[in-house]
């Protein structure tokens, strides 16, 4: 598939000296959904604001499908619908007034069969004549995303959907994705929350400090550097680990009653065969194994940490 | 140019003009109503004509530019003031618009209500007093000119302020004094000749001026400067958004 955004050497000074992007490199294949994971200030918000618009331009390039954000930055616009990380929302105006006028802004001609087909894929709906003021909390972000679609966008950025949402809706803004990905349309998500990179997105790219410290598939990434831990119960419990197996890097756990040995899984050789046969030279008997993937959040940690080094 | 998004920004603003349709028509002609009362009866009973006007009269077209100042300055300067309060501002600048379709969507409401009211004001001045137009499409002209200079200048103070306060400094601190002091009331040939010349670097007066010569002939300053006056403020103003959006300054960081 073809790069529908293109990042190329992206970099964004704050007034105040903030060097907020660092040269990031990305290029977002059409029809895929990406969640950029990064902790609070990473940049994430800044990578997103630049290419919109929201920001002033950085150094470095971003085309939308093949225009120049800053250069035709018309073209470039009316591809990109942008559903921010706050609730900012005209309190007083009706749903689907405010929906109607983002549509406008974006230079479509009114088409209420349009908007009616949105507010029913987001259930608003039923609420199209209340103002935005009498709605929930998850109700106004679904007008937000509602107004992000109201033009129709090949791309959809999505700054943190569900920061502070409770579970269900959680899910059902997971499922608004997954329908929206259905229907062809490309998705940049920004989260910290792990759990929903692993949920929803085709590729996870690592965000820390304004650098891009890695993008890969979803799964990919999670074999390449999953981490896996084996967890050895003893029949007997020990207070150290004995000295022939010292160079395995164990770590006593449970009060003594269990070892645990953590292993690379892309490594040629685990080392559990060898591991397990020292056990039993050094007279321990084992009483149960088992063992654990790391999470995405594990990596990311490990990344994060890695970066901050 | 994006149309679509011009009559968007419009349609929204003029929306929200609806909304407090009554305070926006109703507190124009009370006030009106209450100027002619205590100027008109009180202080125009002592005072008998202006060249040549009856004092009725000749306040009527300062009592209207007053309104339409402040209205100008007000609405526009809240209309841009309240999305990057609220934080909507993000929809603009993320949207395939230029600082011309922006100013056009915005200040050409702003514009409007002022212009409706300003014809409001004219309305009920004329149950108080015989209101006659010399040349009524000078009249106009000026109306429009000083509507859009001023919503201008209020986009400006909108987007400059960073809370509230700062919003209501300017118009209350400089223009307001400024149109009071701008020959509202009053002929400038009734001010001491040192106010006259003084008075005279007051930008509203030719504003005011020009507006009166409309409907009596008579005006202070002559009326093609008058004309280059509100012409000069308008392009200052535009040149000065134009900049504004090409930095940034204040809506992006």
């Amino acid at each position: 598939m073809a790069a529908i955004v293109e990042i190329r050497d992206l970099r964004k000074t704050y007034a105040g000296g903030f060097e907020a992007l660092k040269g990031v490199n990305l290029a977002i294949e059409e029809g895929e959904i990406l969640a950029l994971l990064g902790p609070n200030g990473a940049g994430k918000t800044t990578l997103i604001s630049t290419i919109c618009g929201i920001t002033n331009p950085g150094t470095g390039q971003v085309t939308v499908g093949g225009h120049d954000v800053v250069e035709n930055y018309r073209e470039a616009r009316s591809m990109i619908g942008l559903v921010p990380q706050e609730i900012n929302l005209e309190p007083f105006s009706r749903v689907k007034d405010s929906v109607a006028f983002s549509r406008g802004l974006f230079g479509k001609p009114r088409d209420d069969a349009a908007i009616e087909k949105i507010l029913r894929q987001l259930s608003l709906w039923d609420k199209r004549d209340a103002r935005v003021v009498e709605l929930s909390g998850g109700m106004k972000r679904r007008v937000l995303i509602a107004k992000a679609l109201s033009h129709d966008p090949q791309v959809l950025f999505l700054d943190e959907p569900t920061a502070g949402v409770d579970v269900e809706l959680r899910k059902d803004m997971w499922d608004i994705v997954a329908e929206l990905k259905a229907q062809g349309t490309t998705i940049i998500l920004t989260t910290h929350y792990i759990e929903e990179a692993e949920a929803i997105a085709d590729r996870v790219g690592v965000i820390n400090g304004g650098e891009l410290l890695l993008v890969e598939e979803k799964a990919a990434l999670m074999a390449r550097l999953g981490q896996k831990t084996l967890q050895i119960e003893l029949q007997n419990p020990v207070t150290e680990v004995p000295d022939a197996l010292k160079p395995y890097g164990l770590e006593l756990v449970l009060d003594g009653h269990a070892l645990r040995y953590s292993y690379d899984t892309r490594g040629e050789s685990t080392g559990i065969t060898r591991l397990l046969s020292d056990l039993s030279a050094a007279g321990l008997s084992m009483r149960d194994l088992q063992t654990e993937q790391s999470s995405l959040e594990d990596i990311f940690v490990g990344l994060v940490r890695e970066g901050s080094a | 140019m994006n149309w679509a998004a011009v009559k968007s920004m419009y349609v929204s603003e003029m929306m929200r003009f609806f909304r407090t349709i009554a305070q926006s028509f109703i507190s124009p002609v009370i006030s009106t109503s209450l100027y002619f009362v205590v100027f008109g009866a009180a202080i125009g009973s002592r005072i008998d004509q202006v060249e040549g006007v009856s004092y009725g009269a000749f306040i009527v077209p300062g009592l209207i530019m007053l309104s339409v100042m402040t209205q100008s300055l007000s609405n526009a300067s809240f209309g841009i003031y309240f999305p990057k309060f609220i934080g909507t501002i993000y929809e603009l600048l993320s949207a395939p618009v230029n600082f011309l379709e922006i100013v056009l969507g915005y200040v050409g409401a702003a514009a409007t209500k002022a212009l409706f009211i300003g014809l409001v004001i004219l309305a009920t001045a004329a149950l108080f007093v015989d209101v006659q137009i010399q040349h009524p499409v000078a009249m106009l002209l000026f109306l429009v000119l000083t509507c859009l200079s001023f919503a201008l200048f209020g986009f400006i103070i909108g987007i400059w302020a960073g809370n509230f306060e700062q919003l209501q400094l300017i118009p209350l601190l400089v223009v307001t004094p400024l149109v009071f002091l701008g020959g509202s009331f009053y002929s400038i040939s009734m001010l001491p000749p040192l106010w006259q010349k003084i008075t005279l670097f007051n930008p509203v007066v030719y504003l005011i001026s020009g507006f009166r010569w409309s409907f009596f002939g008579i005006s202070d300053v002559p009326i093609g400067l008058s004309l280059m006056a509100i012409a000069g403020f308008t392009a200052l103003c535009l040149a000065i958004i134009w900049w504004i959006f090409r930095t940034g300054w204040r809506i992006r960081s």
